[in-house]
């Protein structure tokens, strides 16, 4: 068999819906792994000869080959243009996910995080050579501190779950420091998946806390759990039910009325940026995540960025690095000493995501306070606009107005035989990334719609219209049609089941060649 | 403002749909005594041209590594990037793309996952890599958190060659996981005896190849000794283009890789974002942490990708799961994919052997410099110097002369008075013959 047949068995699959000999379809263009296009001694990469020396790897030398394909540079262009062109993005359109904000991510960010004076300079140069550096990371915590009220701010975390373990850490250094052992640690049903586990890997037992049956806190069961054991609470607000927590007070009284800390999961706060700083809530700390609210691109699962904000109890505690206002300028304070004696210590090697600090002060700068204010009025407005004009055909699971976020529960679905699965992989046959399904937990079969303020009301009136279309389809009784979908994407329903039961986790090559090579 | 397509026609519109007066009704639920009535006290709105320049102006101020000699590494390494990769990393589809939990849409992040994942294990030695964390310190930390829930033991021996950012980041965990790691003396010439501080509750040996200090050591008399007693070997790498000419991990025996590669692909960007790297052996899949992609196939039989395994992490497994982590390092991950397609099996071996040769160049043209030994018998592309006097003065000097002369020990080991001497620094396939010569008696001058 050819290369070329053996590959073609792969994008034909069983043949029997495949409309062409190739398994291409117009646009949608098959495309081989990099391993499967191979041919030995050619690159892409044009490198002189090296100088001739004497080794001094003291015959510690690589033996044998490394089994890399290699391709020249219009292969490789050509393979990764393909590849992406079996992606959704924003770019491409609205991207719906609940509690991700996936919202426009401007280009004049990347432009100016490539700058050499950003991009080209090392995190172990001399400090007094990196001093605009530094500036730009002084300049970001400002802001940060400004927007949310906090009088301290850890720059360093790597994404959201990561400010949440620095966030958890500092929790456990304060009480620590106050000579107490508490052991648990609040978190209510309907949060992220990553506060208990954060919670749990700083060795907290997790206690969970009943939502009330208007989608936010139950005040009365939390006063219940409330003890002396109690470390924290972790609440993300507004909530993942895309509701503003509006016993916020009584509840940041309550947990301080228990010697606890109040860890706020800001997630969310592209819901009020602008309008509301957490300060002014009660919350001891809050993680922000830049690749949601301040709009770093989430680059297909990455690289995010987590600054914690901080109020005056924990600050002490903070993670090194931080960037202090010297005699000879600015200058970093990396060690847990001196001053920094009380800090929990290094969290990530160097200072923290750099490229992502440039790209979400450029969007800040971009925006101004009257921006930034802006965006959190859109961003409500945008959601509660959806929420309105799809409550006649979808079921919301709760009642009134919403926040930067519109929750649905299954109901509309029920006896349709359609499931909210179903119904989100019809959504992408019609050109539309599915909203975050089956999350929140508390919500049975949820559809969370976060449909962010860089949607037009054209674009948003086109995607409801998509939405409802779809819904009256469920209710004309056409099952079967949702549960085939998606048709007409690169893959239609992939098997999880198998891809888990025996892994296969990485190419190898095919069998006739390895015993060739044997 | 430029990126709100709102019309305030279009908000009145809204409002009007919603059924609500004004805005401030759909912010009903925020406590009167928390909401802001004016504007945060910050600069307002700017336009493309302000911004670029306010930030281009701050960008100015630092000493770019490319405009002069340079020579640090200490974990970061300046290669070059083929004009390519950063082209593609930019197509939208990749950068403004979620993790690709709906694999339908997502065919694209989730090959690409697939075959960096492929290379990564390839390039270790090791069976099975996932799809990155979040930076090489990371990495470490949760290799040793694996390495602990595999054996059910709780100390870990962290090499005097590994790393310091490495040897903190993991010292802060065992704080607040608990678990013990003993951090053995900062080690120029690696001579440690790490076998011999094995016992029975030792879950893993953390060590780094090339060190720290820059030394190459074979581990693979470790790796028997860590098994023979129940424990499990972790080899840091944080130059990941030495894998192209030093013997892999995987061959030493180690059992989890971690590593840093964002000599692959990726920018200096003042530390971050980065790469994080992670394999390990095939029987410990299921104690990973991260995310990983599998193949299988579709409802048509077409071979395709998923995220698998998802019942180790967070979003499924909450309080029970084998780590916190979500996001990864995805677009770091592509941008290191795409530079390793781009150098094959060829390209990869000879920019090692090109990096390692510029090293030996330089380490010769710095010894002859009077008062200056090089440390190291072995080496990669990086070694340690020791110099006449305190290095952190050296390197200030010479940077006052336009020359990023590398990183004085001090730097990342304060307070080791036996240290203060030491300069590590590092060649890579961009320092030139002008740039070693113009280091030499620069480095000569200010020793002078």
């Amino acid at each position: 068999m050819s290369d070329w047949s053996q590959a073609v068995s792969h994008f034909r699959g069983d043949g029997k819906a495949s409309p062409t000999l190739s398994g291409n379809r117009g646009l949608q263009i098959e495309e081989a792994l990099l391993f499967e296009q191979h041919a030995p001694g050619r690159t892409g990469v044009d490198l002189p000869e090296p100088p001739a020396v004497t080794s001094r790897l003291g015959g510690i030398m690589r033996e044998g080959p490394i089994g890399l394909p290699g391709l020249s540079e219009p292969q490789v262009v050509r393979h990764y243009t393909r590849l992406s062109q079996k992606n959704y993005s924003i770019d491409t359109g609205l991207y719906p996910l609940g509690s991700c904000t996936m919202k426009h991510n401007p280009r004049l960010n990347e432009r100016v995080a490539r700058l050499a004076g950003f991009a080209d300079i090392h995190p172990l140069q001399p400090v007094s050579t990196v001093q605009g550096a530094l500036k730009l990371m002084d300049t970001l915590a400002h802001w940060l501190k400004t927007l949310t009220g906090m009088p301290a701010v850890a720059l360093s975390p790597g994404a959201g779950a990561h400010g949440e373990l620095c966030g958890i850490m500092c929790i456990r250094a304060a009480l620590e420091a106050r000579g107490e052992k508490r052991t648990r640690i609040l978190v209510p049903e309907s949060a992220h998946g990553t506060n208990p586990a954060t919670a749990a890997a700083c060795g907290f037992a997790v206690d969970s806390i009943p939502a009330a049956a208007d989608g936010r806190v139950d005040l009365a069961a939390l006063r219940a759990k409330l003890g002396p054991d109690v470390a924290a609470l972790m609440l993300t607000n507004p909530n993942t039910c895309g509701l503003f927590e509006r016993d916020i007070r009584e509840i940041a009284d309550a947990v301080h009325g228990a010697g606890a800390f109040f860890y706020c999961d800001g997630a969310n706060f592209n819901a009020i940026v602008g309008r509301v700083r957490p300060a002014d809530l009660g919350i001891d700390v809050m993680h922000i995540n830049l690749h949601k609210t301040f709009s770093t691109p989430h680059g297909g699962g990455g690289p995010g960025s987590g600054p914690v904000v901080l109020a005056e109890s924990l600050a002490p505690f903070a993670p090194t690095p931080w960037v202090v206002h010297g005699a000879k300028g600015l200058e970093f304070v990396e060690r847990a000493q001196g001053a920094a004696k009380r800090s929990i210590g290094r969290l990530k090697g160097n200072h923290g995501q750099m490229g992502m600090f440039v790209r979400a002060l450029a969007y800040m700068m971009s925006h101004g306070s009257d921006g930034l204010r802006q965006v959190a009025e859109d961003a409500v407005l945008n959601a509660n606009y959806l929420l309105a004009r799809l409550k006649g055909e979808l079921t919301p699971a709760f009642p009134g107005t919403c926040m930067h976020e519109a929750l649905f529960d299954d109901g509309f679905l029920k006896d349709t035989g359609v499931s909210t699965l179903d119904f989100a992989k019809a959504m992408i046959d019609e050109g539309y990334h599915p909203m975050t399904m089956y999350f929140p937990l508390v919500v049975h079969g949820a559809l969370l719609m976060e449909p962010t303020e860089t949607e037009s009301r054209d674009s948003l009136d086109a995607f409801i219209a998509v939405v409802l279309a779809l819904a009256k389809r469920v209710k004309a009784g056409d099952a079967e049609y949702f549960q085939g979908c998606p048709r007409l994407t690169p893959r239609r329903r992939l098997d999880e089941t198998v891809a888990a039961r025996k892994p296969v986790l990485r190419w190898r090559p095919p069998r006739t060649d390895r015993q060739a090579a044997d | 403002m430029r990126y709100l397509p709102l019309t305030t026609a279009d908000r009145q519109a809204m409002l009007a749909a919603i059924g609500v007066s004004s805005i401030d009704a759909l912010f009903a639920d925020v406590p009167p005594a928390a909401h802001l009535d004016g504007l945060c006290d910050l600069p307002r709105a700017q336009g493309e041209l302000e911004v670029e320049r306010a930030l281009s102006a701050m960008a100015g101020k630092n000493m770019v590594a490319g405009s002069v000699p340079s020579f640090i590494g200490a974990g970061v390494y300046r290669h070059h990037m083929p004009a390519s990769v950063d082209h593609l990393i930019q197509r939208g589809e990749f950068l403004t793309s979620y993790t690709p939990y709906q694999p339908e849409v997502a065919q694209g992040t989730l090959q690409m996952l697939f075959e960096f994942q492929t290379q990564v294990a390839l390039l270790t030695g090791m069976e099975v890599a996932n799809a990155s964390m979040y930076d090489g310190a990371t990495s470490c930390a949760e290799a040793v958190m694996m390495a602990n829930r595999v054996t059910g033991r709780k100390k870990a021996i962290l090499s005097g060659g590994l790393h310091p950012h490495y040897r903190d980041v993991t010292r802060t965990h065992a704080r607040f996981v608990g678990f013990r790691a003993k951090l053995a003396d900062p080690d120029p010439e690696a001579r440690e005896d790490l076998a011999a501080q094995i016992d029975a509750a030792t879950s893993c040996v953390v060590v780094q190849n090339p060190g720290f200090f820059g030394q190459v050591r074979d581990y693979s008399a470790l790796a028997e000794a860590c098994h023979k007693a129940g424990a499990l070997l972790i080899v840091v790498v944080n130059e990941a283009v030495s894998l192209g000419g030093v013997k892999s991990p995987g061959a030493m025996g180690a059992d989890i890789v971690a590593g840093e590669g964002q000599s692959f692909g990726n920018a200096l960007n003042f530390g971050g974002p980065h790469l994080g790297l992670f394999a390990t052996r095939e029987r410990y899949v299921r104690q990973m942490p991260g995310r990983l992609v599998g193949e299988t196939v579709d409802a048509e039989g077409r071979r395709g990708w998923v995220l698998t395994l998802s019942t180790r992490e967070q979003h499924i497994r909450r309080e029970k799961a084998t780590s916190n982590i979500c996001t990864n390092s995805g677009l770091c991950a592509l941008a290191a994919s795409i530079h390793i397609a781009l150098l094959g099996e060829a390209g990869v071996i000879r920019l090692a052997a090109l990096n390692h040769a510029k090293a030996v160049v330089l380490s010769e043209r710095l010894a002859a410099v009077p008062g200056v030994s090089v440390v190291n018998d072995t080496f990669f592309n990086e070694f340690t110097l020791r110099l006449p006097r305190p290095a952190a003065a050296v390197v200030e000097r010479l940077a006052r002369k336009k020359i990023l002369g590398g990183v004085p020990a001090s730097r990342l080991h304060p307070r080791k008075p036996a240290l203060n001497n030491l300069l590590l620094v590092a060649a890579t396939e961009t320092s030139t013959e002008a740039d070693i010569a113009a280091f030499a008696t620069a480095l000569a001058q200010v020793l002078s």
